[in-house]
């Protein structure tokens, strides 16, 4: 006989109904996980609950449909409102061909070139600087170099700059999500790179790429500061007649009416805002349905 | 002193002439990045042959077959040099568009790849939709052609609206085959086909192959030695980058001249 063995690893009986050990830390550890995730849940809904009590009975088609006023009771939201909506589709316009054709540059056709690395790391700090930053690069830019004034445009392509990096981020991730060996089948078919694109990588990624868009364009209505640093009047009695014309935004006027003094004014604000968080809430249940198609779908 | 250079095989004077060259590789190397997968590697692939590509895992079985129809210089970082003739033409030329080889020059690759977002008809006729070729009047017949060609029309006739992705793993795998006959290749390369296929899978894609090199010259590179001895005509034995062995398939298992061969085949390694 050989050197007498280990004796192997079996498990002695134990009694199956005892606490284990580590069961407190355990159990400890849930609870801050769920105390994470209610605080800032209840912090939200205090906040929301707040605004739709104060702001709630304010709105009416009045309100909706009504311009500014020195009189917070004849005051509305109109002109905001559809300016809101011309930024919103002038951003979308402006960002996402540009976004997603950088997108698509990146991580189809410059993935081994030293350009896209340089690229990369530039958008990774423009997704960082603060929005007045972009409100003060708009300002020079499009509203002086540009001399596009106070203007519609010169407001979409300031937010569109901003959305930028959001855009490009999202829709590399969702070409990402795309295998390879599709990529290989397409090229062995006899495909040129770009209608391997154009047939294969965007109808797969088209619903990602359109989340990424939405939760982008729902960030540029609800920025203000930066709309504010390049001019958007705060009065506004019509509503803007082209790209050219000056402008308000839902932002802008609930900023303005929260400055004034006047209680009445506050309960304008909290009712813009009502309006300004339904619209959002809109536009993100249309993203979450798109992402949930597309889970559905793969 | 140096380890003895391995002598590269040369294949017989009087049985090369005897054969149609459909491929002619003469010298190919190939690298990815400084790793040196491909030594060297001179040999002729007959026409309306099926060649088997045998080897150990990395032995550069399946660059090989994707320097046949470039698609190796997709990989960043990935070189060759040397030259590879199709029908005496040679594909590296300057001026030779790969987009256009590989409308010649089909593949099938170790996993079935079809396009999770279309159809099993939309998937057959992906290649010339893909390129544009795509003729509606037609595309009835090829896709009816290329899915009774590729032994899945029985299978799924009547479910042609199908995602591609719902069928099984070898009847996806028949699916990619069909697709890749659709374009009319002159040249099916298989990277490993059944490998990710159960037995009675892999048996109906082998039987599909001799029936398709009547039409069609087949390279295929297995590791399943048996299948190499089954399907294939002549074949290959890479180890580490080189061409060890090639002659035709019986000679081959019966007889190899080369130790390494032997070893090999007999199961000492790999």
């Amino acid at each position: 006989m050989s050197a007498p063995s280990k004796p192997p690893l079996l498990a002695t009986p134990t009694d199956l109904t005892a606490k284990r050990s580590g069961i407190l830390v355990e159990r400890a550890f849930i609870w801050i996980c769920r105390f994470a995730v209610i605080l800032p849940l209840f912090l939200l809904l205090v906040l929301i609950g707040d605004v739709v009590i104060e702001g709630l009975g304010r709105i009416n088609t009045d309100f909706l449909t009504g311009l500014p006023s020195r009189r917070a009771e004849q005051a509305g939201i109109w002109p905001a409102l559809v300016g809101s909506l011309y930024l919103m589709v002038l951003t979308a316009v402006l960002a996402l061909p540009l976004g997603v054709g950088a997108a698509v540059y990146l991580e189809e056709y410059g993935r081994r070139s030293r350009l896209a690395g340089i690229i990369e790391v530039a958008i990774a700090n423009l997704a960082g600087v603060p929005s007045v930053i972009y409100g003060l690069l708009g300002l020079g830019l499009f509203v002086r170099f540009f001399a596009f004034g106070n203007s519609l445009i010169a407001g979409a392509a300031t937010l569109a700059l901003l959305v930028l990096p959001i855009v490009i981020m999202s829709s590399r991730e969702a070409l990402r999500t795309v295998p390879d060996s599709l990529r290989e089948a397409a090229f062995g078919l006899g495909a040129t790179r770009w209608q391997m694109i154009r047939r294969v990588v965007l109808p797969m990624s088209l619903p990602g790429i359109l989340t990424g868009a939405i939760l982008a364009i729902s960030r540029a209505i609800g920025e203000t500061a930066p709309l504010i640093v390049i001019g958007a009047v705060v009065y506004i009695t019509f509503l803007p007649d082209g790209i050219d014309s000056e402008f308000t935004a839902l932002p802008i006027q609930i900023y303005n009416w929260v400055s004034r003094p006047q209680e009445e004014f506050l309960t304008n604000a909290a009712a813009g805002i009502v309006v300004l968080m339904l619209t959002l809430l809109l536009l993100n249940s249309v993203a979450i349905y798109l992402r949930h198609r597309h889970q559905k779908r793969q | 002193m140096a380890a003895p250079q391995p002598t590269p095989y040369r294949m017989p004077a009087e049985e090369a002439n005897n054969i149609i060259k459909k491929i002619t590789a003469t010298d190919v190397h190939a690298w990815f990045g400084d790793n040196h997968v491909l030594k060297s590697i001179t040999m002729d692939i007959p026409a309306k042959q099926v060649t088997a590509i045998i080897g150990p895992s990395g032995c550069g079985k399946s660059t090989f077959i994707r320097c046949v129809n470039r698609m190796h210089e997709l990989i960043p970082n990935a070189r060759i040099s040397g030259s590879i003739t199709l029908d005496g033409e040679n594909v590296y030329r300057p001026g030779v568009d790969p987009v256009l080889l590989r409308r010649r020059v089909g593949m099938v690759f170790q996993k079935p790849n079809p396009f999770p977002s279309m159809s099993i008809r939309d998937n057959v006729l992906a290649g010339l939709k893909l390129t544009r070729r795509y003729a509606r009047a037609d595309a009835a017949d090829t896709v009816e052609n290329a899915l009774r060609q590729a032994a899945l029309w029985d299978e799924v006739k009547d479910k042609l609206d199908e995602p591609g992705t719902s069928l099984s793993g070898g009847q996806q795998q028949r699916l990619c085959i069909a697709r890749t006959l659709a374009v009319a290749p002159e040249v099916v390369l298989m990277d490993e086909p059944c490998s990710a296929l159960d037995p009675i899978a892999t048996a109906r894609i082998e039987d599909l192959l001799h029936v398709l090199r009547k039409d069609y010259t087949i390279v295929i590179v297995t590791h399943n030695l048996q299948q190499a001895t089954r399907v294939s005509q002549r074949t290959a034995f890479f180890l580490t980058g080189d061409l060890v062995e090639y002659s035709d398939t019986d000679s081959l298992f019966t007889s190899p001249q080369d130790q390494r061969t032997e070893d090999y085949i007999t199961g000492k390694f790999g």
